[in-house]
């Protein structure tokens, strides 16, 4: 080391002193960004190692991690696949919910809109045999359900009640071989008979090749068998062959579309006409909620309706025809005559929600007119059948009265 | 002028130099002398200001005591006195004249620093190497955006290679008889 010094003293004295006077720059020079070179130059200089070190810890610890220790990720593979299934399951049950909340909305405005009266079921089971195509549905005969009653959804027609026990009924549906309806087409007015074959689709029967009917269009109940009402979808065409001696035509049904859980059975039935677009395969707008604000404000308007308010305002009228006013009389003075017959007592009650009428108590002068909106202005140029045709009176029921439903005959 | 006897500049080795002695209040005061000049004269004399007495007088020093840590060290304090008089951040003449200063005495081993024409191109070597790192040292240290005329450098090396010739023989009548 000696022999080294003396040979190389002078260079090495020379870097010493050039090193001495480049830390006494560092020291007093100072970057753009107002950084000391002794600083940058420390850093720059330390860095690159610290970078390396980092390096080598950084890739050792992820080699320990990714092979070392891969047993873990085989483990944590395996639960999160059972997350991703469960999650999966969360979101078809939140789809379903999402989905029936869609078909009640459907339910209610189809409910409300449609003349007929009607009764909300949900199917409850189906059938027992590998070839029927029946249902049962949670209302029976304790809810009004009669054997040979229609049963519908917004979509179209879905069956008909062959069987109605006091808590549940059976739905043959029109998908059944047993099962047939009278249909008219929407264009042309061809009539025929809706049979089921025991697949996704029917057959309209009885239909002469002189007959014209072309695929894609739309079937809707003729109201002929008595037991579904004149102007019900019923599905669109989808095939139609030439044959002897009626056309061979298949019908998918739109009634079941959306699947088969709510359904709506036709207590009393009120015909419509056909209309000229089909109404049930279109959206139905339904407009935003009240907001809470106005359901608050709207509350006292609420209040006045109940029985309390009532007898409220009855005594306040009382009081007001005998000019006396409660809680200013002292003892022993005479107090209102509560059996004075006033004409106006109470406030009006506020209007029931159309969408909750049982009925049609209060049908409309025209109820061609309540089938829809998208009706021309020249559909009232179509037969119609005479309930329709006949406007009932306030307060009366339709012409088509409940005991026909229950003495019609059966189709089958 | 008292130039060496022979005409040889190379030295055949280094015992063939003599090693230049000098008191020490004539290394005192001469490098002294010579920063006084550099930030005194030119407040007078404007032009003056191009001479570089403090390096001329570091290679002189250092060619003729031909020993590298003289040389260099002669060039630190010399360079870093002069950093304390001017502006700039101490070491940046301090640098350049050890490096001057250690390769003059590097110089002065090999060659014989008493020839005037030596002398003379060494000075001027040694001016033009001293702007040049200079240079360098404040662009890459400072970010200085200095610019390096080439021939402005050359001429002032000249007229300092001239001035170096009169002041080194000066100085040689300060050294100590051995």
């Amino acid at each position: 080391m000696d022999t080294f010094l003396n040979r190389y003293r002078n260079p090495t004295v020379l870097l010493l002193v050039i090193f001495a006077q480049l830390l006494l720059l560092a020291f007093q020079v100072k970057n753009d960004q107002d950084v000391r070179m002794i600083r940058v130059w420390t850093v720059s200089a330390v860095t690159p190692f610290a970078r390396v070190v980092e390096g080598l810890r950084g890739g050792g610890t992820g080699f320990v991690r990714n092979y070392i220790l891969l047993h873990d990720t085989h483990e944590e593979n395996r639960r999160l696949q059972a997350e991703v299934d469960r999650l999966k399951l969360e979101n078809n049950f939140l789809k379903n919910e999402l989905n029936t909340a869609d078909r009640a909305k459907a339910l209610a405005v189809f409910q409300s809109h449609t003349p007929s009266k009607t009764l909300a079921a949900n199917v409850i089971g189906t059938g027992a045999g590998s070839n029927s195509k029946v249902v049962f549905v949670d209302r029976g005969s304790a809810a009004g359900v009669q054997r040979g009653m229609a049963v519908v959804t917004p979509d179209g027609i879905v069956g008909k009640v062959i069987a109605a026990y006091p808590t549940a009924s059976e739905v043959l549906l029109i998908t059944d071989p047993d099962f047939a309806a009278g249909v008219l087409s929407q264009k042309t007015l061809v009539r025929g008979t809706l049979k089921g074959l025991g697949t996704p689709m029917c057959k309209v029967d009885y239909v002469p090749p002189e007959e014209k009917l072309e695929p894609g269009d739309w079937l809707y109940t003729s109201g002929d068998d008595r037991v579904f009402p004149r102007g019900l979808p019923v599905g669109v065409v989808k095939v139609v062959r030439p044959g002897q001696p009626f056309q061979e035509i298949f019908v998918e049904p739109s009634g079941m579309q959306r699947g088969l859980e709510d359904v709506l059975i036709l207590i009393e039935d009120v015909h419509q006409v056909i209309p000229n677009e089909p109404l049930a395969s279109q959206p139905v707008y339904l407009s935003p909620p009240v907001p809470p604000d106005d359901l608050q404000a709207s509350a006292p308007h609420l209040a006045a309706g109940t029985d309390a308010d009532k007898l409220r305002s009855q005594y306040k009228v009382i009081g007001d025809a005998q000019n006396h006013k409660f809680g200013e009389g002292g003892v022993g003075e005479k107090p209102a005559n509560f059996n004075l017959k006033v004409n106006q007592v109470g406030p009006a009650l506020p209007p029931v929600n159309p969408a909750n009428r049982v009925g049609p108590a209060l049908p409309p002068a025209n109820p061609a007119n309540n089938v829809g909106q998208a009706l021309p202005p020249g559909n009232n140029t179509r037969p119609s059948t005479k309930a329709a045709s006949k406007p009932s009176a306030p307060g009366q029921p339709p012409a088509t009265p409940s005991d026909d439903v229950a003495q019609r005959p059966h189709s089958e | 002028m008292n130039y060496s006897d022979d005409s040889r500049i190379l030295l055949s080795g280094q015992r063939e130099g003599q090693i230049s002695r000098f008191r020490f209040w004539v290394m005192l005061a001469i490098p002294l002398a010579a920063i006084l000049f550099q930030v005194y004269v030119p407040l007078f004399f404007q032009f003056l200001g191009y001479l570089e007495m403090p390096l001329l007088v570091v290679v002189y020093f250092a060619l003729m005591r031909r020993s590298q840590v003289y040389g260099l060290m002669v060039g630190a304090l010399v360079g870093l006195a002069q950093d304390s008089l001017s502006k700039n951040p101490l070491g940046m003449f301090g640098i350049s004249k050890t490096l001057v200063g250690y390769f003059a005495a590097s110089v002065g081993v090999r060659f014989d620093v008493d020839n005037v024409l030596l002398r003379a191109f060494l000075a001027f070597f040694f001016f033009v190497f001293h702007q040049f790192f200079y240079w360098v040292m404040a662009r890459s240290l400072l970010a200085q955006q200095m610019t390096f005329g080439i021939q402005r450098t050359l001429i002032l090396g000249l007229l300092n290679a001239v001035v170096a010739v009169f002041l080194f023989h000066f100085l040689d009548k300060l050294r100590e008889s051995v």
